[in-house]
Order: C-alpha cells, then structure tokens, then sequence
C-alpha cells in the first residue's frame, strides 16, 4: 500500500466515522419528533372545548323565586328545571326520547354552570343573558371532527336526531370553541368534558414540595458530611456503595417500603400527596446526594486550605466557603432529582394515588392523583374525550419537566464558579 | 554569626519526624527559626521542605494519613502537645500557598474573612481599618482601593498573591509561611512580592520555600537545605551560598543535580 492509498483510507475512515455520529443523532432526532408529534396532534384539541351558546331569561317568575331572592331562596332555585325549559323552547323535541338525547348535548353539569353564573352576577336578574353553556364530549369530539357523521347511527355515538340539532347550531352559528378552563381547574371526573387536571397538578405539587423538603436538607447534610467530615474507612464506602446501589432501585421498590411502612406501620392517610412525597423523597435521596456529593468534590481543596490557614475550624470553612461554592452544583443536583420524582408513577400506583379522585386537593392531606398516574388513569379510558386528555397532560406534564431542567440548567450556568 | 547574637529564635523544631501512612517524608528535622527574619527552604522536589512549613501551622492535620513525631515549639510552647487550639495556631501562624488561592467573593471579604471570624474587628469602621492596614501593608492598597467590591479572582496573578498575603496579615500573625510564594508569577511580580517579603519581616517571623536559589539568596538571612527528607545543611544564607560545608549541597546550589 503506497503512502497515498495510507492517506485516502484515514481519511474515509474519518468521514465514514463521522456519518455514523450524525445518523445516530438524527434517528434519535427522528424519535423525538415522532413523540413530540403524536402528542401535540393528539393532545392540542383538549386545551380548547365546545360551548353552546344558550339564550336565558333571567325572569324571577321563570326562576320561581322573590322579586329580591335571599340567599337561601336562591339556593332553593331549580336552575336544571329552569335552563331545561330554556333548552327546550329553543329545540323542539316531539318525544321524551328526543328530550333526553337533546339533554344529552349539554353537559351533566349545567345546571351549576348557570347557577354559578347566577351566583357571581346577582344583577341578572331579571334579564336576558346569552351563556356559553359547555357541550357533552360527544358533541365536542363531533364538532373537533373527531367522530364520523357517514357510518350507521347504531354505531354512532350521536344520534340522527342529535345530528339534526348540532347542523341547526352550525348554522345559527351558535356553536364555538372557547378555552378549556375545567382543564385546568378541576378534579378528574367520568364526564370527560368536565374532568381536569386541576386536582392531579396540585396533587404533584405538593407530593414534589413534601419530596424537597424531606429530601433537600438531609441529603445535603448527608454529602457534606460524607464528604468533608467522614474518615475514610471500610465503612464509608460501604456507605458510599450503598448508595449508589439505592440509587438504581427501581422506583416500585420504593412504593413497596411505602406501602409497607408508611401506610400499614405509621398509618399514615393513603392516597395522600403526603404520603406519596415522603415515598418519592426516600427515591430521591440517593439521586441528589450523588450529584451533591459530586459538586462538593468540585471546589478545589486550595479554598478549604485558604480558609483553614487563616484559621477558619473545619465547620467554618465548610459553611462559609465550600457549601456556598458548591450551591449550584448541589440545586441544580436537586432540581434534576425533582424532576424525575415528578415523572414517577410506579410507587404512587402502589400507595393508592391511583384512586379517583374528584375533589381538588387543598392540603398535603387530601386525597389526590398526580400527573403522571392521572395519564396512566385516562389512558385506560376508552372515551374519545380522555384520549386527547391523556395527550394534554403529558403535554402539561412534559412543559414542568423542561421548565425545571432549564431552570437547572440555567443555575449551574448562571452561579457555577469557574475556577482558574 | 555576629548578626545574629541579638536575635531571638521564634520557630524551633525539634527531632521531627512525619510519616504518610507507611512511608517517612521527613527524617529528624530539627532547626530554628528566628524571629523578624526570613528564612528559605531550598532543595529538589519531593524534598519535604513544603511537608516541613506545612507541620508550622499543623495544615498537615487535614490529610488523614499523615503522622507527627516529634515537637515543633513556637514561643517554647510545643504546637503538638495535646489539647493545643489549631483555630488560633493558625491565627498566629499564617499561610500563604504556591497558588494563589483568593475566596471567590470580593476583595474586601478576602480580607475580612480572618478579622470576622476571629472576632478581631469590633465595628464596621474597625474592619474597614483592618482591611485598608493590610492591603497597605501587602503593597496591593493603592491598585485596589477603588474597586474593593470586586470579586479577587479578577485580579491577577501577581495581585491575587498579595491578595493572599493581605489576607494572611489580616488576622495579625506573628509567623507567615509561604510555600513557593512565586512559582506561578512572572519576573515582575515576583519582585514584587520579594520586595514585599523584605518589608514584611519587619513585623512577621517568614519561613519561605523556593525553587530559586536566587529568590533564596535575595531575601532570606537564613537558608536550610533539604534533600530526600532530611535536613542537610543550615545556616546563614550567606555561608550556604558562598561557603557551604556539605558536598550535596555545593552540587545542589550550582545546579548539578536537583
């Protein structure tokens, strides 16, 4: 082999080498793109939901109530009754079937829609109002084009008749798309047009505040002092094995311990973020003292040394030099280990934040789903309405994973000290 | 020697032995130091000059393996007897390191690190005076004096040094140690620096290690020469240079092995 021939085959090599690096990265690219993809395509349509727009007469006599209604009087008002005559003036309906499959367009809940509406404007009374009054999600999957108008109505969720009534809408143009508010805001619900991740989304919340408030202080003590204070023995790097090890448990592991010890030994409230913070902490624990650890390890020993010889005690030159200098490295640590308690699901399954939950949880030690288990929950639906939902929530749950990743990102880069 | 019958001796080693784990770094050193004079360490790396300054102020204490025998007395008072406070051993004898190692924070808590921690300053207008003392003393005053609000990595090199020197002054020691003061500086800092040495042993006992046999001729009266752990040969800094008695250290200090 000449020189020249030595020559091109390197550089072929290298070329060939580096096609290889690029394909890999754009399949993983491709991956990506297809998840991001389905999701979006899937789940976009659930931030939006149908209303129908209903007009009412506001009339203290169609109201069956006083000209000035007391609070109990209003409460005692019959506002199903009320919006039902509404309704019905509005569309003929020749039978009780017919009567029914109209209901049936609206939400279960609209009755407390217009009462709430009623409620927070007490000047209405007595006139005519125009409501957006959320639709059923059949309706809504039919008007989001979801559902097939042209295969036989046995086979249909929406009847011929409910057709005939959603075309006189279209036409009156009494139908639209407004933001989806009871996504955010409520609890979870059979009705996929009212149920929400409001619930769940306060549930994470507070099982990741548990989480970090368990989990933050001890394991940062626990590196300082594995890694400033402790001697170097056998027991030690027991110690340090153990936790690396603990680290890798998978995570049912964990909602095992808590079911077994937090539940059935303490008898802690099950289905509880409370409950499900402290399983998530003892998973974290291991996964922000390594990263702790590590950023410990980062700040060069010349500090500890220049505080110790102008005869700082070790605490000292621990807590004024090294801790401070190792804080981005230790939050940016924690965050991280935050996020992926956030995405967990496994443990809480077993500690039963699998539960459905309606109420929206307003404390630690309320029942409550999370995020992740509410995908797992509505993905086992078989209503068109919970498909979108799911993809929404991954969606929702996705946005906080990567604003806490940047966040991380951003403090480590932002704060890190760079050494000369 | 007649310069030195009015001196009195600060540091005195004595039989001193250090061992990292297995292995002996330091054979039977014994040596004494003098007061408000500077003495130079000098010998080939891995000599155990820097183990030696670092027995000084008990900085060896921090690695786990390493093992003391012997006395260091400082003032008469062995710093190895049991119940010592290394906390204000190390107030009385500073350090300064072969790196310049400022706190990343700025150059006025740099200084007033020491003075806070050791209750030294009673006022905010106290540690404004220290601070001010020091730099001056540490010959950095009058680059900084505008901008003490910066951070003390932004200085350089040179600076950064003194820096370290304010800082160890700070705290008003009687000893500074300083451990290759200049191996990282240029020409002109280093003179610098050495001229500030000469200043500075006015109020301060200095125990310096150097590579240079120049640096240790410029600005030490007295010169111990270390080779593999043992002390060869001391004594004033003008006979080790002009007349030494030992044939290693004749080699060493014209440059024929080391």
């Amino acid at each position: 082999m000449t020189k020249e021939q030595r020559l091109q085959k390197r550089y072929a090599s290298e070329k060939r080498f580096k096609s290889y690096g690029i394909i890999s990265i754009c399949l993983a690219l491709t991956f990506v793109a297809l998840l991001v993809f389905k999701v979006l395509s899937e789940g976009s349509s659930a931030f939006v939901k149908t209303s129908i727009q209903l007009e009412l007469n506001f009339d203290h006599k169609l109201l069956n109530t006083s000209k000035q209604p007391t609070k109990e009087e209003i409460e005692d008002i019959d506002f199903y009754d009320f919006t039902l005559q509404h309704i019905l003036k509005v569309f003929p309906t020749s039978n009780r079937d017919e009567e029914k499959q109209l209901i049936k367009l609206f939400t279960s809940d609209f009755e407390f829609e217009v009462k709430k509406y009623f409620k927070a404007n007490s000047d209405i009374l007595n006139k005519v109002i125009t409501l957006n009054i959320t639709a059923s999600s059949d309706l809504d999957q039919l008007h989001k084009g979801n559902y097939q108008r042209d295969i036989p109505e046995n086979r249909r969720k929406i009847s011929n008749f409910q057709l005939k009534i959603y075309d006189q809408l279209l036409e009156k143009k009494k139908i639209n798309k407004v933001f989806n508010n009871y996504f955010f805001t409520n609890g979870d619900s059979r009705n996929p047009e009212i149920a929400g991740i409001g619930g769940s989304m306060l549930g994470s919340f507070f099982s990741i505040l548990v989480c970090l408030i368990i989990s933050f202080p001890i394991a940062l003590l626990a590196a300082v002092y594995l890694e400033e204070f402790a001697p170097k023995n056998k027991f030690t790097d027991f110690i340090e094995i153990n936790i690396n090890n603990l680290a890798a448990v998978p995570s049912i592991v964990f909602g095992l311990l808590g079911l077994g010890i937090l539940l059935n030994v303490f008898e802690l409230p099950r289905s509880t973020s409370l409950v499900g913070g402290i399983t998530l902490a003892l998973m974290t624990l291991p996964r922000i003292i390594i990263p702790c650890r590590a950023s410990l390890k980062a700040v060069p020993p010349s500090i500890r040394e220049a505080a110790l010889a102008v005869g700082a005690s070790k605490v000292q030159s621990v807590i004024h030099h090294v801790v401070p200098l190792a804080m981005p490295g230790t939050l940016s640590g924690t965050i991280i280990g935050l996020a992926q308690a956030l995405g967990e699901t496994a443990p809480l399954l077993l500690i039963g934040m699998v539960a459905f939950v309606v109420q929206v949880p307003g404390s630690p030690l309320d029942p409550s789903a999370s995020l992740p288990v509410q995908v797992f929950l509505w993905s086992e639906s078989a209503e068109r309405g919970f498909v979108e939902k799911t993809s929404a929530t991954i969606m929702v749950l996705l946005g906080f994973l990567i604003i806490m990743n940047s966040i991380a990102v951003y403090a480590r880069q932002k704060f890190e000290k760079k050494w000369i | 020697m007649d310069l030195m019958t009015d001196t009195k001796i600060k540091i005195s080693a004595n039989h001193l032995n250090v061992f990292y784990g297995q292995k002996q770094a330091l054979f039977d050193i014994s040596l004494d130091i003098n007061q408000n004079e500077v003495t130079a360490l000098i010998g080939p790396s891995g000599c155990g000059k820097s183990t030696f300054i670092r027995c000084i102020n008990r900085m060896n204490d921090v690695i786990d393996i390493c093992r003391v025998e012997g006395e260091i007395k400082i003032d008469e008072k062995n710093i190895y007897e049991p119940g010592i406070d290394i906390v204000s051993l190390r107030e009385k004898v500073g350090m300064v390191f072969q790196k310049p190692n400022p706190f990343p924070k700025s150059i006025y808590d740099n200084v007033c690190y020491g003075p806070k921690i050791h209750g030294i300053a009673e006022s905010k207008d106290d540690l404004d005076a220290i601070v001010e003392n020091s730099l001056k003393k540490a010959a950095l005053w009058n680059e900084v004096k505008d901008r003490l609000q910066e951070p003390g990595t932004s200085l350089s090199g040179g600076q950064q040094q003194r820096l370290c020197i304010a800082r160890a002054i700070s705290v008003n020691p009687e000893v500074i140690l300083m451990d290759e003061p200049c191996s990282a500086l240029d020409p002109v800092a280093t003179a610098k620096i050495e001229e500030l040495i000469d200043e500075l042993k006015q109020s301060f006992t200095i125990v310096i290690v150097t590579h240079s046999m120049s640096q240790a001729v410029r600005v030490s009266q007295k010169t111990g020469f270390f080779h593999l752990g043992k002390l060869i040969e001391v004594g004033t800094t003008e006979k080790i240079f002009k007349n030494p008695t030992n044939n290693m250290t004749q080699d060493y200090i014209t440059g024929r092995f080391g």
